[in-house]
């Protein structure tokens, strides 16, 4: 029964729409059955589109690995496995071997997450469980933002500010305090390791605090609700919650790698870009990405060129055996949260 | 919708105009050195306006711009370092003509560092340096030191030897003048715009080897001339071939170009370090125009021709002001017979 009495007008209004909307769903439809030849043909039609988008995606990671591979075929002939486990990069005798910069690589990046993961999942942990929201939002805000920041500016801050600082405070200290570990031999320079390490640490922070914010924001309210039921306190709370959310951390900490792994600008401003394996975080190193921006536009010959090419490869293999490896343990440690939850 | 086609057809309309616009000139392109960028720039800027000759220059880095050469996407190429035998070899056999080397500009290299309680003016020989940079020699007030510079109170800091990390122009020119003054540099480490540095620190660019000098007490380093004049670093003087102390600045660098023109190669590939000349500076070195000796496109070998012959003659008063040395005349000379000798399908231009 209707309740409200329509007019005239409204009617033929209705009509009009009516009408004009099973016009355009027949032309529609008849223009698809053409095509496709099947009757519920939006829902495959759109199916095979993004199945599309994904096949490409997935194309053109085997093309970028192809392209790298052909493009690098002599100094893989000529080095052979010899690229990744000798130590001279020598482009006057044409000698070029990457264990220097893929250690340099792994330990910068490394080191750096070392000091941001304990950081950034902290300011997570304030930010989604313990700050008063008018406290909260700006402070989210400033995290993002120093996400934001070009990379060549953290390399000028790194040369004038953290530089000096090492140099003249941190790294005397260090010495001092333990005169023999071999972690810290060699002469005090401000530039190496240690420097690329703290600038990665800032750099990858407001990935792994915003993303775990949002993760751990993402938890269920009824698991805090329970939890305090109990009469847990804030940080028992804290400690079931994290291990609720584990799995979506870890992911978080494996973005923070990722992005460590491939940052050029601002490492290459303060490692120091040395060719040399020393256990000394106060020695010079070089990483992958910071030799090829370094050395690509000047290589003149086709060795060096195929070198610097391969040495790209390099990366990018050992970027996938990362993100492979990270899948594998989220995948593990989702398995066991299932079979014993908390 | 209707606006959307409409934008699409006044784009498409606005390409159409710009490139039918663009063809009624003359366009050359090149690519290759960042070091000769600035003062490219300014030609190209100048002499299209005085001729309407447009040219486009992708500043790529000097192997890039051989390789773009070879290949024959551009019309000139722009090399801090002249090709090699084989890279001269490939060009042949890809072009099917000989490549053409025109020394185009100069540039200086400062031995510059950072010892405030000494001051300006330190005098290094070559040996000496070279020894600093195969990290033989490792203290300011070493005995070799302390005997080049004698009345001066060196003191008891270690040596931090910077270099570029990044194959460069100014390293080729530096690593040649350590090549020819110690053999030891020449067997161990070599000539080349980047090289497997014995010691020290890398970093980008003129600005970051500087920056590395300006903050580190005992720090040495190469830098362009441009660079440290701009900047007002104190600099070396450096004993060159002759046995006479010599500053860096505009007129010891083409002294030293002068003194080479004299026994010049005829391909031009000049390489000026430690050259002869009482006042030569002895760590300098030219930059190169690269061109093809015949070029098939005959509009485009007569606008590249006179370009050149305007580059290293009148071009070349624009060379201070930007803080390149100016090509001495006698080069100057030896480039323009070398611009005459240049041809399309055969036939002079």
């Amino acid at each position: 029964m209707e309740i409200v009495k329509e007019s005239d007008t409204h009617k033929k209004l209705q009509d009009y729409f009516r009408k004009s909307r099973e016009k355009a769903g027949a032309s529609r439809k008849t223009f698809l059955t053409k095509i496709l030849g099947n009757n519920n043909l939006g829902d495959i039609f759109f199916e095979r589109l993004t199945l599309l988008f994904a096949v490409l995606v997935f194309l053109l990671i085997i093309f970028m690995g192809w392209e790298m591979y052909s493009h690098s075929i002599l100094s893989i002939r000529k080095f052979g496995w010899g690229f990744i486990t000798s130590t001279t990069w020598d482009p006057y005798s044409q000698v070029f071997g990457a264990l220097p910069m893929i250690y340099g690589t792994l330990v910068s990046s490394f080191l750096g997450l070392i000091i941001a993961v304990p950081l950034g999942i902290g300011v997570a942990i304030f930010l989604a469980e313990l700050a008063p929201s008018w406290l909260e939002k700006p402070l989210s805000f400033l995290t993002e933002l120093l996400a934001g920041i070009p990379s060549v500016i953290y390399g000028l801050w790194g040369i004038f500010v953290l530089v000096p600082w090492l140099r003249d405070t941190v790294e005397p200290f260090l010495q001092n305090e333990f005169p023999n570990s071999f972690l810290f031999q060699g002469a005090p320079y401000g530039f190496g390791m240690l420097a690329a390490a703290i600038i990665l640490s800032i750099m990858v922070l407001p990935i792994i605090s915003s993303i775990s914010r949002d993760i751990l924001k993402s938890v269920p309210n009824s698991q805090r609700e329970a939890a305090y039921a109990l009469g847990a306190t804030k940080w028992e709370v804290t400690k079931i919650i994290l291990s609720y959310a584990k799995s979506g951390l870890l992911g978080a900490v494996i973005l923070g790698l990722g992005r460590a792994i491939g940052e050029t600008m601002a490492v290459t401003m303060v490692i120091g870009n040395r060719p040399q394996i020393s256990t000394s975080l106060l020695d010079p190193g070089y990483t992958m990405a910071s030799l090829i921006a370094n050395e690509f536009t000047e290589a003149a010959s086709e060795l060096y060129l195929n070198s610097l090419i391969e040495l790209a490869l390099v990366l990018f293999v050992i970027t996938i055996i990362i993100n492979i490896f990270a899948r594998l343990l989220v995948w593990s440690t989702e398995r066991k949260w299932k079979l014993s939850p908390i | 919708m209707k606006l959307k086609i409409f934008s699409v057809v006044v784009l498409i309309a606005g390409i159409l105009f710009a490139t039918s616009n663009i063809n009624a000139q003359v366009r050359l392109t090149g690519a290759g050195s960042t070091f000769d960028y600035p003062i490219f720039s300014k030609w190209f800027d100048t002499y299209n306006k005085m001729t309407g000759v447009q040219i486009n220059y992708a500043s790529i880095g000097s192997g890039g711009g051989i390789q773009q050469l070879t290949e024959g996407t551009v019309d000139f190429g722009a090399s801090d370092a002249p090709l090699t035998e084989q890279q001269m070899n490939t060009f042949k056999q890809k072009r099917g003509t000989e490549v053409v080397h025109l020394p185009i500009i100069m540039g200086g290299v400062a031995i510059t560092y950072n010892l405030p309680s000494v001051g300006q003016g330190i005098k290094l020989d070559g040996p000496t340096l070279a020894d600093i940079y195969l990290g033989k020699i490792t203290k300011w007030n070493d005995p070799r030191l302390v005997k080049l510079n004698p009345g001066r109170n060196l003191p008891n800091k270690a040596i931090l030897v910077a270099h570029r990390s990044e194959g460069s122009g100014t390293t080729f020119i530096f690593t040649s003048y350590l090549s020819k003054v110690s053999p030891e540099w020449a067997k161990k480490v070599g000539n080349s715009i980047s090289v497997n540095w014995p010691v020290g620190l890398g970093a980008k660019g003129t600005e970051g080897v500087a920056g590395i000098i300006a903050q580190t007490q005992g720090a040495i380093g190469y830098i362009e001339l441009a660079y440290a004049k701009q900047n007002n670093l104190p600099y070396c003087v450096m004993k060159n071939k002759a046995g006479n102390f010599i500053e860096v600045n505009f007129n010891t660098v083409s002294e030293a170009a002068a003194g080479a023109a004299a026994h010049m190669p005829k391909d031009l590939r000049a390489v000026i370090t430690n050259a002869d000349g009482k006042n030569s500076y002895p760590i300098c070195g030219f930059s190169w125009i690269v061109v093809p000796r015949d070029i098939k496109n005959r509009e485009h070998a007569e606008a590249l021709v006179k370009f050149l012959r305007w580059a290293v003659t009148k071009g070349q008063n624009d060379a201070t002001s930007l803080y390149y040395a100016p090509l001495p005349k006698p080069v100057q000379k030896l480039d323009l017979e070398k611009i005459n000798s240049i041809t399309s399908n055969g036939k002079k231009l």
